[in-house]
């Protein structure tokens, strides 16, 4: 190398008073002091447009389904085969069926059977699959050997076969059931079949934050392996169950409707978004009067809809590294 | 006459746009020249924008990145405005670049022979069987042994090393006139660092390129390089010759980085001293604790001045072969003994793989030896069998971990973090502990408002100190230190490692410091134990290991140490 520098290479120093030192590391901005994670998640939500759409959905939904009669005045189960798919008119916005029932009526009212199904087969199917899913991945081994060949049995029958035959068993067995013994009977239907899917996701995420060094410092403290499980590795690992299960909240509906669709499901004197948009399925093979399945199915699909977004705003919200946006 | 350059930057802005629309810059009126043949590196902490500058040439910026202003001349073409067709074809024919993490940089489905190939065709250098040829050529021209068959093995078949060399043959496939170079070795062992900058330097000189590297360490970035640019906050606050600006920095942010480089600061006398004067005073310190230990009775321990006496420590790890019972013993830590006497540090110094971590697990009980003991104070604590006593043992001996983004929950606010340990011994009440917690912050100098913010708010180094608040919150007597500053910034690097000292003075403490970096080990220990392969091949005081290594391994070490064989500037 040359001894003197070439050009372009010369020996430069930036004046200080341009490039003022700082201290080494960052500061902390100390100008916002965060609050407890709940009222930080709140505060994010409610900046989050996308939080309330599913709140304005949601909240109607769970309207119709504590209290129907405050949407319409009509009987869901009166039927008047002489309007029998009638159009709109004045009083019944949605019109008529064929069995002469008012669509918009049976619509509101089918929402508590559709809705229970779907919010209690979530329930049911996160907490058997976390729980099962987070002794799989923690403690591994023969716990994770037990747990995970009984999740791939179950995996392996498909959700719907499987309920079918579980509920045809069930409805030989008890044939007259109120609407109460009916909700439980589909949703232990379901959720029997549906829970692996969670256990496998939970498992994955518990394997992966179950590695991390947070959990050995916890150890290295003195934190009883039980303890650690619950206060740092479940907590940790819930995001992915979250997406998944407002998600399959929808799905859990549409198989209700599914199974009410091949009569097995709800008993046709319960209404249910499914055994509407089941006994619908005339007018779409028809092409006529095709509003009479729309009502229901949108209902339906709204109702999704609303549960998939507020799963996706209240992860983000509990997400730390989100924070401070 | 002079030469012409190859590259020059003047005056680059670089910024980033957030969600907002605005404008956020990383790089400020950058300036560089790169001569051919050069080797010209460019040094400075995370953040300083030294690699948002390096892949601007290339028109590689992550995300929103946009070049706002300036121009990159190339061999005095502009490209910071080129077309997208002539930016591709400036990639890898003219430019090539050798990225930072060799882990994540190779696809894992692809043989790697076959993405070498790819780069060569894409760059229309070679086809067929010619190309398959000249992937062997490359991959011995780097330093590959039996480069033949390792081209046709999969990414997970190559150890970290081997990966770098196999994407240094992947840059230089087209022959280009630069290569650029971001912290090619920073994820390396310190003995591969030198192994592949060395072997670097030798292909640089025999085939002429030239070599932009990026680095935070200043004293490697000295050893290699011709022309230094240092840069702090988005701008260049000093650039010139290498040892001019490492004899004589300047701006006080080179003064900065020259002060704190581990590899520099460890050949001077006053770290050497200033950890006398740190030892003297921890081991009076201690010997009160040990005395107060010594007349309770009821205390967990004796009292002993050797705190920890590890005997012939080892761990048969059983690893799974391809059918049932085809299993096979690796011995990860063979008979490894050693103690640390009270107030003092004792460091294992070893490359990845050397059993350094395993034997740190097994020291801090979180791992059962095979066979072999772990005493504390007199206690064996493979027999500690009560939950009371796991408990006061716990209390006595905590970790720092490496990786400070992965050492503290993220979803606990670091208030909750620091009280865990207090809480799960049911230590004072909620006023007590948070006075406690305040207490604790202040003394790794961090201000209490840190306690309400959450690991993800907080710098590398800022949540370093918070895990060593909560090693500190039941007051032990030992602190083990897993690769505690290993994945930080020299400078920060140098902060944590002046605490750790200061903390040790004040409160006695001893420490097992398990690094790879011997560079470090000069400022913080006082014994060394050198590992390979499971076991201790040097154990010896450390002046006697840095003055006169007996074994071959342990000179190789020190050997690796970037910057070491620098001249520095009087007066240092």
């Amino acid at each position: 190398m040359p001894e003197t520098p070439l050009p372009g290479q010369e020996r430069f120093v930036a004046p200080l008073d341009e490039t003022p030192l700082q201290e080494t590391g960052g500061a902390i901005d100390d100008s916002q002091p965060p609050e407890n994670q709940w009222k930080e998640a709140w505060k994010l939500l409610r900046r989050n447009w996308i939080f309330w759409v599913s709140a304005a959905i949601l909240s109607v939904v769970a309207l119709m389904v504590v209290w129907p009669s405050l949407f319409t005045d009509l009987d869901p189960n009166r039927a008047d085969l002489s309007r029998s798919l009638e159009g709109p008119s004045g009083g019944h916005i949605a019109g008529f069926n064929r069995q002469g029932y008012d669509v918009f009526a049976r619509t509101v009212y089918g929402a508590r059977a559709s809705v229970l199904v779907g919010f209690l087969c979530t329930v049911v199917v996160v907490v058997i699959g976390v729980i099962t899913g987070a002794l799989a991945g923690f403690y591994g081994g023969f716990v994770d050997t037990i747990f995970s060949r009984l999740a791939d049995v179950f995996f392996a029958i498909p959700l719907l076969l499987g309920a079918i035959v579980g509920l045809s068993v069930v409805n030989n067995l008890f044939p007259n059931r109120g609407f109460w013994a009916a909700i439980i009977a589909v949703v232990i239907a379901l959720g029997a079949f549906a829970w692996p899917q969670i256990t496998r996701i939970t498992r994955g995420a518990v394997l992966e934050v179950k590695n991390l060094e947070f959990i050995d410092a916890a150890k290295a403290i003195g934190v009883t392996r039980r303890r650690n499980l619950m206060r740092h590795v479940v907590p940790n690992s819930l995001a992915p169950v979250i997406v998944t299960s407002t998600v399959s909240l929808g799905i859990f509906i549409v198989a209700e409707a599914t199974l009410s669709f091949l009569g097995i499901g709800l008993p046709f004197g319960i209404v249910s978004w499914g055994n509407d948009i089941a006994a619908a399925q005339v007018q779409v093979r028809s092409g006529n009067r095709m509003g009479v399945m729309y009502w229901p199915a949108g209902a339906l699909a709204l109702t999704a809809l609303g549960f998939i977004l507020l799963g996706d705003a209240v992860s983000d919200a509990l997400d730390p590294k989100r924070r401070s946006r | 006459m002079s030469p012409t350059p190859l590259l020059e930057v003047k005056d680059l802005h670089v910024g980033f746009v957030t969600d907002r629309k605005k404008v956020v810059p990383a790089v400020r009126g950058a300036n560089l020249v790169v001569y051919p043949g050069q080797t010209v590196a460019i040094v400075g902490e995370s953040g300083s924008g030294k690699s948002t500058t390096a892949h601007a040439i290339i028109d590689l910026l992550p995300g929103t990145g946009r070049v706002t202003d300036g121009r990159i001349l190339f061999e005095g073409k502009d490209v910071a405005g080129a077309s997208k067709g002539d930016i591709l074809a400036l990639r890898g024919s003219s430019v090539g670049l050798v990225p930072q993490d060799p882990m994540s940089n190779l696809n894992p489905l692809i043989r790697v022979g076959k993405q070498i190939r790819e780069a060569l065709e894409a760059n229309g250098v070679a086809k067929g069987k010619e190309a398959d040829a000249r992937v062997v050529e490359l991959l011995q021209e780097a330093g590959l042994p039996d480069a033949e068959r390792r081209a046709q093995q999969f990414p997970h078949e190559f150890s970290g090393g081997m990966r770098q060399r196999a994407l240094i043959a992947m840059g230089l496939a087209a022959r280009p006139k630069l290569l650029i170079a971001d912290e090619p070795t920073s994820a390396l062992d310190v003995t591969v660092q030198k192994q592949i900058l060395d072997h670097l330097d030798h292909l640089t000189d025999t085939l002429g390129f030239a070599v932009l590297l990026i680095t935070h360490d200043l004293g490697l970035a000295a050893e290699r390089a011709d022309h230094l640019v240092v840069m702090y906050k988005g701008q260049v606050v000093e650039s010139g010759p290498a040892l001019e600006i490492l004899q004589d920095p300047r701006h006080p942010y080179s003064k900065r980085l020259v002060d704190s480089a581990p590899s520099l600061a460890s050949q001077r006398l006053s770290a050497q001293e200033h950890r006398a004067e740190v030892r003297e005073q921890a081991e009076s310190v201690a010997e009160e604790v040990a005395a107060e230990v010594a007349s309770h009775g009821d205390e967990f321990g004796e009292g002993r001045s050797r705190v920890v006496e590890v005997k012939n420590l080892t761990k048969v790890f059983t690893i799974r072969g391809s059918r049932p019972g085809a299993s096979t013993d690796f011995t990860a830590v063979d008979d490894v003994s050693f103690g640390i006497r009270r107030g003092t540090t004792t460091a294992i110094v070893g490359e990845s793989g050397s059993g350094k971590s395993t034997v740190a697990r097994m020291v801090l009980g979180l791992l059962d030896p095979t066979s072999g003991t772990v005493e504390f104070d007199g206690v064996d604590i493979t027999t500690l069998r009560s939950t009371t006593q796991q408990l006061a043992f716990r209390r006595q001996m905590q970790p720092v971990f490496q990786n400070p983004f992965a050492s503290l929950d993220p979803r606990f606010t670091i208030y909750r973090s620091i009280e865990e340990p207090l809480a799960t011994h049911k230590i004072g009440s909620k006023a007590e502990r948070e006075a406690k917690i305040r207490d604790l912050l202040d003394k790794v100098s961090l201000p209490a408002s840190v306690m309400r913010r959450y690991p993800s708010e907080l710098s590398g180094g800022q949540r370093q100190r918070v895990a060593i608040a909560r090693a500190l919150a039941l007051d032990p007597e030992v602190v083990i230190c897993d690769e505690a500053v290993s994945a930080l910034d020299v400078l920060v690097q140098a902060q944590i490692l002046n605490l750790l000292n200061d903390l040790q003075a004040e409160l006695g403490l001893s420490y097992l410091f398990i690094t790879h970096d011997l560079a470090v080990v000069r400022q913080i220990a006082d014994d060394v134990l050198v590992m390979q392969e499971g076991r201790v091949v040097e154990h010896a005081p450390a002046e006697e290991l840095f003055a006169s290594p007996r074994e071959e391994y342990t000179r190789a070490l020190l050997d690796a140490i970037p910057g070491g064989s620098i001249p520095l500037g009087g007066g240092r």
